[in-house]
């Protein structure tokens, strides 16, 4: 029988609330972290609703030490990654730091931090740039940033494929640890709310042009416009089985008991997009009939064909309004690599607390859809095992499933109470 | 600008590179070697830009690898701007 890998800690910033719990009541509670956003003028530009995290003060969660080389979505991943092991509980010493690795997905890079250098180099030369730009810009720098704060340093990787990303590295992560590294922290975060990241936005076609907060995002309505794009994501820390026992992990959120990825057929092609196979590969590699998922946290796209194409699938492999469908995400705008993670982070909670989050201010769902969308109010339903789907512009689609872990029959008589006789 | 001072120093590796948590930059740092202070190549060649810019003195990369110390910064840089332009 094939090892188990449990997801042992969660960290998560998310516009509208930093920190799991903060998010995890938001989401229940239906409150957005979708507003007009602040971080610079933007009554000129066609979009200008955004999902910002306002409540966070880099300088007091990292050393100043990391400040002028970390672009805003770095400090975000950092933090994320403290509390994620903060949360785990993993003491000093319990992993050599060759059995810890680090897996994140990012898909815009250090838009800001590259904004201020570009600027600096136009109006002051070269020699004005800084040397930290060679890094902070990149891709891979959440994971490099991560393994060196906490001497990581197994097998590490980056992942990048837009919304899909995030999602990609967990299945990796996992793929990681079922190869031998007991530990590995993983997931994925993005900001890019500077001008420069704003107008790259913008040309995606996809943003929501609507003003009002609360009608700006709404996946799977009739009236739905489009997406709001937000900041933030979530970084988990996995362990085998054998290893969270070992340690006698406080928690144990759940399993991420299987991954799929596919890529979409090119455009006109007469294939079928690929959403509904990353889905069914990833229920046979947890070994899960369709009947067995209590949950699907969907992508959620916003843009209508994206919407109705999505619904297909899912209704497509369950059969018609078959299971609950949810987009929490509606509530903190996508989020870009951060985005799948954060929804795998909502499925454990759904399995911890007996409850679907709904899906922000979507209220009319066409009837062709075919979908049961939790919408308006939170839904208490018994979660067992849930589905997570995330897909990346230019043809990237993912899938994980999480199943809850029966709770463990108590260590045989471990004395832990120290003795003072 | 005739002399650059320690406590210039001090300044300029706080904004390139950030300041160490346990304080150790406050002390008496002359001597210490930039490694125990926390700071690493990047670090150095992000402050050696600075000094160009602020002091006009040009510290090339080859010789920033090889400073190991505040007061070796400092004498190479007073040295420069003792020199008659």
């Amino acid at each position: 029988m094939t090892e188990k890998v449990y997801v042992t800690g969660i960290g998560l910033l998310a516009p509208n609330g930093v920190g799991l719990e903060r998010y995890w009541e938001a989401a229940l509670e239906g409150r957005t972290g979708i507003g007009t956003l602040t971080r610079f003028d933007v009554s000129g530009y066609p979009i200008r609703l955004a999902g910002q995290i306002d409540d966070f003060d880099a300088a007091g969660h990292l050393p100043s030490r990391l400040l002028p080389q970390t672009d805003a979505s770095t400090r975000f991943a950092l933090v994320a990654a403290d509390w994620a092991l903060a949360d785990a509980k993993i003491e000093q010493g319990a992993f050599a730091d060759y059995e810890m690795g680090v897996v994140t997905s990012n898909a815009s890079g250090g838009f800001e931090f590259t904004h201020r250098e570009f600027k600096k180099l136009w109006s002051q030369g070269p020699g004005s740039v800084s040397v930290y730009e060679s890094f902070a810009w990149f891709y891979a720098v959440n994971t490099g940033q991560i393994s060196i704060r906490h001497q990581l340093r197994g097998p590490s990787s980056a992942l990048v494929a837009e919304q899909a990303g995030g999602l990609d590295a967990l299945g990796h992560a996992r793929r990681t640890v079922l190869r031998g590294t007991p530990m590995v922290v993983t997931g994925g975060v993005d900001s890019a709310l500077d001008p420069w990241g704003w107008v790259a936005q913008i040309s995606s076609g996809r943003l929501s042009p609507a003003t009002d907060p609360h009608r700006a995002y709404l996946p799977f309505d009739a009236d739905a416009c489009g997406y709001v794009p937000g900041e933030g994501g979530a970084l988990l820390v996995l362990e085998s089985a054998g290893a969270a026992r070992s340690r006698a992990a406080q928690h144990v959120y759940g399993e991420i008991a299987g991954y799929a990825t596919t890529f979409d057929p090119p455009a006109g092609s007469s294939r079928p997009p690929g959403l509904r196979r990353a889905a069914e590969l990833a229920l046979a590699d947890a070994g899960l009939a369709p009947a067995e998922i209590d949950v699907v946290f969907a992508d959620a796209s916003g843009v209508r064909e994206l919407d109705r194409a999505e619904a297909a699938a899912i209704s497509g492999l369950f059969g018609p309004g078959a299971v609950p469908v949810t987009a929490p995400k509606a509530l903190t705008g996508r989020l870009y690599s951060g985005g799948g993670p954060v929804d795998v982070a909502g499925a454990l909670l759904s399995i911890r607390d007996g409850v679907i989050p709904p899906s922000g201010g979507t209220t009319d769902v066409p009837g062709e859809y075919g979908i049961d969308l939790v919408r308006g109010a939170p839904r208490p339903c018994r979660v067992r095992s849930a589905l997570v789907l995330a897909r990346g512009k230019w043809g990237f689609n993912s899938a994980i499933v999480v199943r809850a872990v029966p709770a463990e029959p108590a260590p045989p008589s471990v004395n832990t109470s120290p003795s003072r006789s | 600008m005739s002399k650059m001072t320690i406590d210039d120093l001090r300044r300029v590796l706080i904004e390139c590179a950030g300041e160490t948590d346990d304080g150790s930059l406050s002390g008496d740092i002359q001597d210490q070697d930039f490694a125990s202070l926390g700071y690493d190549s990047l670090a150095l060649m992000e402050t050696a830009a600075r000094i160009t810019a602020e002091f006009g003195v040009q510290i090339p990369d080859e010789r920033i690898a090889e400073l190991r110390t505040p007061r070796e910064v400092l004498d190479l840089v007073n040295d420069a701007l003792a020199q008659p332009s």
